[in-house]
């Protein structure tokens, strides 16, 4: 199962850091990363395999959120197929 | 692959541009709860909706966070009240059973306090008319529809005379706020999602999901994209958008019904605004180049905006159906509220619009002193348009008790805030105390 990771917000050092380490504890494979700053807003996005994790989309979101809280970034992890419904027949 | 944009643009339509599904809607049939007296009735109707919606509210949150998207309200309709309880009696307490369940199962509101009376009424359909005003007024969250006209029986003058005064009577009892939970349709359909008017009509299976869509800050944003570009390119960017928001929507509904074991019904293709800015149907108008909702050529954005959105809607989704269109209900829809505020929009433009657009005359507000004639007679208008133009109508009209026009009724949430409305002097008592039945229309030579 595929899902997608957005972090949104001011640029600062250690995100990619602070992100892939809750990933790595949840057991979820990071399939590919991209990031790029529009206006001197920070977005990053995090294609991942959630199939080995033990948690639930909604459980990391939880957890997710309070890292970006901690960040100041909004962070959070959706099922790709909300993406693929809208931009693909 | 998904590329980025499409990513970035997904993730800013629900976080900056209010896309929400407005509504999951699980419709139960309530014929096998049919009993010899009104209390058997009301405890089969609590148990029914209690095993099969408990799991609602916890399935919708969790679909909800997979996605990433909002569910906004998670609802219950039901068979006709009107119906279940015709053999027993009983109507206010099946109405009370159906709150309780409601509030056990933690949904916002359930939906089929109703009946559909469009050519006659049996004497148990007139006993439940008479009980909506102290049965909507004793409970909280159950919504009561009355469909009193179709383009196939004509109109029930008779109903729409009672249905003027339970209106008045409802307004009276519960200082207006009760007249937000009641609708009077013509042509009403059987699989709406949307409240007040959702029901579970007799030729629909014994649990099914609706889902309606919404997003009119979503077809805002993409509009202000294409300024200045011609009128082709705003059908075809409302067209796309409602395609992209519907897509969201047939998503949730499959999965809502097969993680609570019912059937897909629908997805509503209605664009539904809310009272926050930036979620609203008349700011899509203006957007279009009004420079207020009311102005001449009101009507034609409008026609235009729910042609688009039907159109782009029905290719995104294998089963279309419910209302689907946009809304224009006054109290839910800044743009709506201001324009009023301004008196750039009369109920007479209002009534125009309806013509083209699904639902009608929808959260209006009128002085409290309006008689009830006044209001049957605003809804026979409204059926007549509804009726001759083969198309769903409705009319939700509060009279706004001790207020007079140009003052405001809150209703808070997402009922938002309504101005008293101007309605015209003239009395139409002598029609509409003449009764009877204004007949189905002639669909030949059409004009």
């Amino acid at each position: 199962m595929k899902a997608i990771v957005t972090v949104l917000g001011h640029d600062r050092i250690g995100i990619i850091k602070e992100v892939s380490d809750s990933l790595a504890s949840f057991n979820v494979n990071i399939e590919d990363i991209s990031q790029t700053l529009m206006q001197n807003y920070f977005v990053m996005i995090m294609m991942t395999d959630v199939s080995s994790s033990s948690y639930s989309i909604a459980e990391m979101n939880v957890r997710l959120k309070e890292v970006g809280k901690r960040l100041g970034m909004d962070i959070r992890m959706q099922h790709e197929d909300i993406f693929n419904c809208m931009h693909r027949i | 692959m998904l590329n980025k944009n499409e990513i970035v643009e997904t993730v800013k339509m629900i976080d900056s541009q209010n896309l929400d599904v407005r509504t999951i809607t699980m419709a139960l049939s309530l014929f096998d709860c049919i009993s010899e007296s009104g209390k058997k009735t009301a405890d089969k109707v609590y148990e029914k909706i209690v095993r099969k919606a408990g799991n609602l509210v916890a399935t919708g949150e969790e679909i909800a966070a997979r996605y990433g998207v909002p569910i906004v309200n998670k609802r219950v309709s039901v068979t006709p009240v009107s119906l279940i309880g015709m053999a027993s009696g009983g109507y206010k307490e099946i109405a009370l059973a159906m709150d309780r369940a409601a509030s056990e199962t933690g949904i916002d509101f359930i939906g089929g306090y109703s009946a559909l009376v469009q050519k006659d009424m049996t004497d148990g359909e007139r006993v439940f008319l008479d009980t909506i005003p102290e049965a909507i007024n004793a409970t909280e969250k159950v919504c009561c529809s009355v469909n009193v006209a179709s383009t196939k029986s004509g109109m029930n003058l008779d109903a729409i005379e009672v249905m003027g005064r339970k209106i008045t009577e409802l307004a009276r009892l519960s200082n207006s706020f009760g007249c937000g939970k009641v609708v009077v349709f013509a042509n009403a359909v059987e699989d709406n999602p949307f409240m007040a008017g959702a029901f579970n009509g007799c030729g629909e299976g014994d649990a099914v999901i609706n889902v309606g869509v919404s997003g009119p800050g979503v077809v805002k944003c993409a509009l202000e994209q294409v300024r200045g570009a011609d009128i082709n390119t705003v059908a075809e960017t409302v067209k796309k958008t409602a395609f992209k928001i519907t897509r969201v929507g047939q998503l949730v509904a499959r999965e809502a019904a097969k993680k609570l074991g019912a059937k897909f019904g629908i997805v509503d293709l209605s664009l539904a605004p809310t009272p926050i800015v930036g979620d609203s149907v008349a700011h899509i108008l203006e957007e279009m180049g009004l420079e207020s909702v009311g102005a001449a050529g009101t009507t034609a954005c409008l026609a235009l905006l729910n042609d688009a959105v039907k159109k782009g809607g029905v290719m995104a989704s294998d089963s279309v159906g419910g209302l689907s269109g946009a809304f224009i209900p006054v109290s839910e829809d800044i743009g709506m509220i201001n324009a009023v505020r301004r008196g750039a929009l009369s109920l007479e433009k209002l009534e125009a619009m309806t013509a083209v657009c699904s639902v009608g005359l929808d959260m209006i507000a009128v002085p409290g002193d309006t008689p009830s004639e006044v209001i049957s007679a605003l809804i026979a208008d409204e059926c007549a348009i509804g009726v001759i133009n083969n198309k769903t109508t409705a009319v939700r009209i509060i009279p706004a008790i001790g207020k007079k026009v140009g003052d405001e009724v809150d209703f808070g949430g997402l009922l938002g805030t309504a101005p008293v409305m101007n309605v015209s002097a003239f009395s139409p008592k002598a029609f509409i105390e003449r009764g009877g039945h204004i007949p189905a229309p002639i669909h030949s030579n059409r004009n």
